[in-house]
């Protein structure tokens, strides 16, 4: 019986050949991304997130943000004078899920750490519209009121050390303290103002 | 030196690349002709009467297949593709935006420096510079102050010719290229005995401005009032090296209610400018220096 005669009649092999079809191209195009330098080491002065800030990025995940913002600058010009130097790879290692995002109904925020202060994200975030009358972005007021629950952030940390996040011992023991008394909205700051530092050029 | 960790994911991309173009081609050979005799049907029939006959691909299609391929070997002759193997082109993704850069920097260069040796308050009525400056500061600055340059409750109005810091060219230019953090207006609740003291005060500084208030209130108020005139002087016109606000001119960074006013007081206040020399460089912000003085002069 020819492969092609099997692959027609016989469901099994008809799922195993379609599944390598699938696969092939990954192989060559995937794989070896986990074995390059620059996607796989971090760019100089990348640290893992802090506790708070780690908090925040859940935040920035749970509230959605992703939706409308991305976190990617691509090397054109037209990006690069708007927002900073080009995203690199590298920066993105202690990132698990990456939130590089694929749609802009606002701007990008991979560079957004520094640009502003935090009274302005501060007021931004409770209402947009308060220093930026033209914005369609919703307002999150509850984030100034929600207390920061930072009950699962030694196990969040603990499993990012499973993938390789160089937390230490002390570091996690230490984390519940840093969250106290903490509002939403000063883990979320936390995490914006952190938001691509490391890599800097004029725009 | 390549990415890769090791070579051998170098050698591991071309042999799956080269090998599937080399499956791809041998697998379009094999189709060209049929065993057996063409357009005799197969004996595959579906839906009661469709047949397959035994026929080749059309050759039109092999011919298109084959272009595929040849397009291939041409891109993975000409772009890096195969591994750590560059291309002949040399070309990567940085060295186009690099070029697009450069460019950039050739056409508008030469303008930006003639900008940057005019003095500010030329610069100010050079129409061509201040379209410029319009664009920089609707991309970079009204997200805070505003696309209109009123500001907004926090972030100073820059229309009005009432500065924090100073109004004069090399103030406005020295704000924007190293930013400004406040010396911080600390809670005064505790120091003025409470809310009491606190609506004292606020009535004085309300009357400063010359605004209707109760005197007796305000009378109270000014004697406490010596706890500000450190920063914000005796008579209450405010410090630029401090950058400590004028209190007398009607003209509130936060708000001029009284409920803001006495917020204030209460509270503290602590506002900051982020520097932008690192990621403007000095001829825009020389050339927005401009802009920012050209509104109120």
């Amino acid at each position: 019986m020819s492969v092609q005669a099997q692959a027609e009649t016989k469901l099994g092999v008809l799922i195993v050949l379609a599944v390598v079809a699938v696969l092939w191209g990954g192989l060559a195009q995937i794989t070896p991304l986990f074995f390059q330098h620059s996607t796989t080491e971090p760019v100089a002065g990348l640290k893992p997130y802090t506790p708070l800030q780690l908090e925040g990025r859940d935040i920035y995940i749970r509230e959605g943000c992703v939706g409308c913002h991305s976190q990617m600058i691509r090397p054109f010009r037209a990006e690069t004078e708007r927002y900073g130097h080009y995203s690199v790879a590298g920066e993105f290692v202690y990132d698990r899920p990456f939130l590089w995002g694929s749609k802009r109904t606002g701007p990008d925020l991979h560079r957004v750490g520094g640009r502003y202060s935090d009274d302005w994200h501060r007021a931004h975030l409770i209402n947009p519209r308060d220093v930026v009358p033209e914005s369609i972005m919703p307002a999150y007021p509850w984030l100034a009121t929600n207390d920061l629950d930072g009950s699962a952030i030694q196990d969040k940390m603990r499993t990012l050390t499973l993938v390789g996040h160089p937390y230490t011992e002390s570091e996690i023991e230490a984390a519940p303290a840093s969250l106290e008394g903490k509002k939403e909205i000063d883990a979320l700051i936390a995490y914006l103002q952190s938001l691509g530092l490391q890599v800097k050029q004029r725009r | 030196m390549s990415d890769f960790t090791s070579e051998f994911w170098s050698w591991f991309v071309i042999a799956i690349t080269a090998g599937s173009i080399l499956w791809l081609f041998y697998l379009l050979r094999g189709n060209k002709r049929v065993e057996g005799e063409p357009g005799v049907p197969t004996g595959h029939v579906w839906d009661e009467n469709l047949e397959e006959l035994n026929n080749p691909l059309p050759r039109w299609w092999l011919i298109m297949f084959y272009i595929t391929i040849f397009f291939s070997i041409v891109y993975l002759v000409l772009y890096p593709g195969m591994g750590s193997f560059k291309g002949l082109l040399g070309w990567t993704e940085v060295g186009q935006y690099e070029a697009e850069v450069k460019a950039a920097d050739a056409e508008f260069g030469p303008l930006f420096a003639k900008f940057e040796q005019t003095p500010i308050p030329e610069l100010a009525k050079n129409t061509a510079a201040m379209a410029a400056g319009e664009r920089l500061f609707v991309n970079y600055c009204a997200v805070c102050h505003g696309s209109d340059a009123r500001g907004a409750p926090g972030f100073p109005n820059l229309r009005d010719n009432d500065w924090l810091y100073g109004g004069s060219p090399e103030k406005i230019e020295e704000t924007i290229l190293n930013g400004r953090q406040s010396n911080g207006m600390i809670s005064w609740e505790a120091s003025l005995g409470g809310e009491e003291g606190v609506n004292q005060v606020a009535e004085y500084v309300m009357s400063l401005s010359g605004r209707d208030v109760d005197q007796a209130l305000a009378a109270k108020g000014k004697e406490k009032f010596a706890l500000c005139a450190g920063c914000h002087m005796p008579d209450g016109t405010g410090n630029q090296v401090l950058g400590a606000p004028n209190l007398t001119d009607n003209i509130w960074l936060y708000g001029g209610s009284p409920r803001t006013i006495r917020e204030s007081i209460a509270k503290g206040r602590s506002g900051k400018m982020p520097a932008h020399n690192e990621f403007l460089g000095k001829a825009k912000s020389h050339i927005l220096a401009a802009y920012v003085y050209s509104l109120s002069n």
